[in-house]
């Protein structure tokens, strides 16, 4: 039985410990956003002035039609038609193509380059049959924008739960808290619920700045995105306190919590997108669950999917929460053996 | 005889290179201060964390009230670690709260600041107190759940003597409400002023267990000689007395203080700082184990 007054004692403390550590609150707001602000001055330059139109087959046939003849056009084989107008919503490409009697083109009607290319495309194809479709373009910063909130949220999760608790073990707080009748599940769920919360707070505030600063708008629902957040929060503290459970030295706690934070900060899809990679990576990735806050976070912000698409990411993360904060209650130590 | 609040049946702590306790068994009645003593590595604090429930016994068994330690006995329990961290940032109040709001019962807040005159002192950070003050805090908390049985671990180790006998009138105020008190220390003066019964650990075993005074009395003669060890010299030794060596003094234990004194004068043995008291705790622990009770 949860003692929820004991929880809420601890809860409440840890609290205003952190709130009144004003260093590691400054320092936990203002890391992120300097990044965001720094890789939006790299990545917010103009496009390169190539029009990229893609043709949906195997391979690029130049001599099948005298549009693929023009200059400064990047033509693309696109075989999986669905991807392709995926891409063309994006504007990661101008405009789509099928080849046929009469050709077939879907523009971006939202799309400055793609209502040139498509000038380009009737002067040579006047017969061309016009489908439209609309979509803002999907800059690199769009997509690195989850990464980057993702990315915070693992550091705050795996570090700043497993060291406060490494620090009250050796410091012998979770000794006297032990002489209590306060249980090691209630300890970790009121760890876990007050870094929740913060964490949750301070990505909403992120992503609100963030979001205003790069001018971002969400393409689903933000209340979504919430759920998300907190989930993969519960997920990856719980984590974090499967390491700070047991043990009491901080170098091995430190380097156990790099264990598990570089694979998913090169495996998560944090900065560069697993596609095309190895089946093996993509299924090691998935493993993480920051994998699944970033893929979920990624289909809602970017795609505007709802509850249903982004359903499996949720369970897993709401069942790995579980599953580790049980694993840190079973194995929990309240002093230096 | 009241039925002991807590009973402790043959303890046994063994760690891979040494026994910390070696078969303990003792119980204490409702309403005692009842005192443990013993130097470092006696097994005094090991039993008393068997005790509170932090530490598993390898064998024997802890009792509070006829059952083993349980919910009731978390509920009930009052601890003073010998060295307790609080949690960063927090006031004295807020750190009150924090326990208080562990246990189903309890004295309010408020009530706890006054018993530990603490009242100065509720909006600081507990970080910032003195050794007294922090010693002062760490008895609020021991106290808040209104406990019916409280562990005082070296309570007053490393405090200033006027800080010292300021927590020692506290403890005494708690006492007078009846309540039982586990108490483990190094101070004898502590010990003489505050337990109505002790036991002495060493290596692990109890040497000796009773009131202090009848102890003493069950010991000693009535009165200790004392000398400097330097001017103390060898062929005096041979002396028919009850000799004792600490570190820098000769102990003579006698109950014919005229005759001893005769004795030591016809072997021209220097008086100038002879030193004449009667016998205390600490020479009782000396008498039984042969090794001086100090921190």
């Amino acid at each position: 039985m949860i003692g929820v007054r004991r929880l809420l004692a601890v809860l409440h403390a840890r609290n205003l410990e952190f709130l009144r550590d004003r260093s590691t609150l400054v320092f936990t707001l203002l890391l992120p956003v300097m990044l965001v602000i720094g890789l939006s001055f790299v990545f917010g330059g103009p496009e390169r002035p190539l029009f990229k139109v893609g043709v949906l087959a195997a391979r690029i046939a130049r001599e099948a039609h005298p549009f693929l003849h023009e200059r400064y056009i990047e033509f693309i084989a696109m075989p999986e038609r669905n991807q392709a107008l995926h891409k063309l919503t994006h504007q990661q490409i101008d405009l789509l193509l099928e080849l046929g009697q009469p050709p077939v083109y879907w523009v971006n009607t939202d799309s400055p380059k793609g209502y040139i290319v498509e000038k380009l495309l009737l002067a040579a194809a006047p017969d061309a049959h016009r489908q439209p479709v609309t979509g803002a373009a999907l800059r690199y910063i769009d997509w690195l924008f989850p990464g980057i909130l993702g990315m915070n949220m693992m550091f705050s999760c795996l570090f700043g739960v497993g060291y406060v608790v490494l620090r009250y073990r050796k410091s012998g707080f979770l000794k006297r808290l032990h002489a209590t009748p306060l249980s090691a599940f209630e300890f970790l769920s009121a760890q876990v619920l007050s870094r929740m919360t913060l964490i949750v707070f301070v990505t909403v505030i992120l992503y609100v700045g963030i979001a205003a600063i790069i001018r971002f708008h969400s393409a689903g629902s933000i209340l979504l995105l919430v759920i998300l957040a907190i989930l993969g929060a519960l997920s990856m503290i719980a984590l974090g306190l499967t390491v700070a459970a047991r043990f009491s030295s901080e170098e091995l706690v430190g380097g156990m919590l790099n264990l598990l934070t570089w694979p998913m900060m090169l495996l998560s899809g944090i900065w560069f997108s697993l596609e095309g990679s190895p089946p093996w990576v993509q299924w090691v990735a998935h493993i993480f669950p920051l994998t699944h806050v970033l893929d979920g976070a990624r289909a809602v912000m970017l795609d505007g999917a709802g509850l249903a698409q982004i359903a499996p990411n949720l369970l897993f993360l709401a069942a790995t929460a579980l599953a580790f904060l049980a694993f840190g209650a079973w194995s929990f130590r309240w002093r230096i053996d | 005889m009241s039925t002991p609040i807590i009973e402790v049946r043959d303890l046994v702590k063994q760690y891979p290179a040494t026994t910390a306790v070696a078969g303990v068994s003792f119980s204490v009645p409702p309403g005692m201060c009842f005192g443990l003593l013993g130097p470092n590595g006696a097994g005094k604090t090991t039993t008393v964390e068997i005790m509170e429930g932090i530490l598993p016994p390898t064998t024997g068994e802890v009792r509070y009230r006829g059952e083993p330690l349980g919910a009731r006995f978390r509920e009930e329990a009052g601890i003073l670690f010998q060295r307790t961290a609080l949690q960063d940032f927090l006031t004295v109040r807020q750190s009150i709260a924090l326990f208080r709001g562990l246990y189903g019962r309890g004295l309010e807040v408020d009530e706890v600041i006054r018993l530990c005159t603490l009242e100065k002192l509720a909006g600081r950070d507990a970080r910032k107190l003195s050794g007294g003050q922090q010693q002062r805090l760490l008895l609020a908390i021991a106290l808040v759940n209104d406990p019916t049985l409280l562990f005082l671990d070296e309570p007053t180790t490393g405090l200033d003597p006027q800080a010292r006998r300021n927590f020692w009138e506290l403890v005494r105020a708690i006492k007078a409400q009846r309540k039982t008190i586990i108490l483990t220390t190094h101070y004898m003066e502590e010990a003489e002023l505050l337990c109505d019964e002790i036991v002495i650990l060493d290596r692990g075993r109890i040497v000796a267990q009773g009131a202090p005074r009848r102890l003493l009395r069950d010991h000693f003669a009535e009165v200790l000689l004392e000398l400097p060890r330097q001017e103390f010299p060898e062929r005096a030794r041979t002396l028919p007395l009850k000799i004792i060596d600490t570190s820098d003094r000769v102990e003579i234990t006698t109950d014919d203080l005229e005759g001893a004194l005769r004795t030591l004068l016809d072997a021209h043995v220097p008086l100038t700082n002879l030193r004449i008291r009667p016998a205390n705790l600490e020479d009782l622990f000396l008498e039984l184990t042969g090794t001086e009770l100090r921190p």
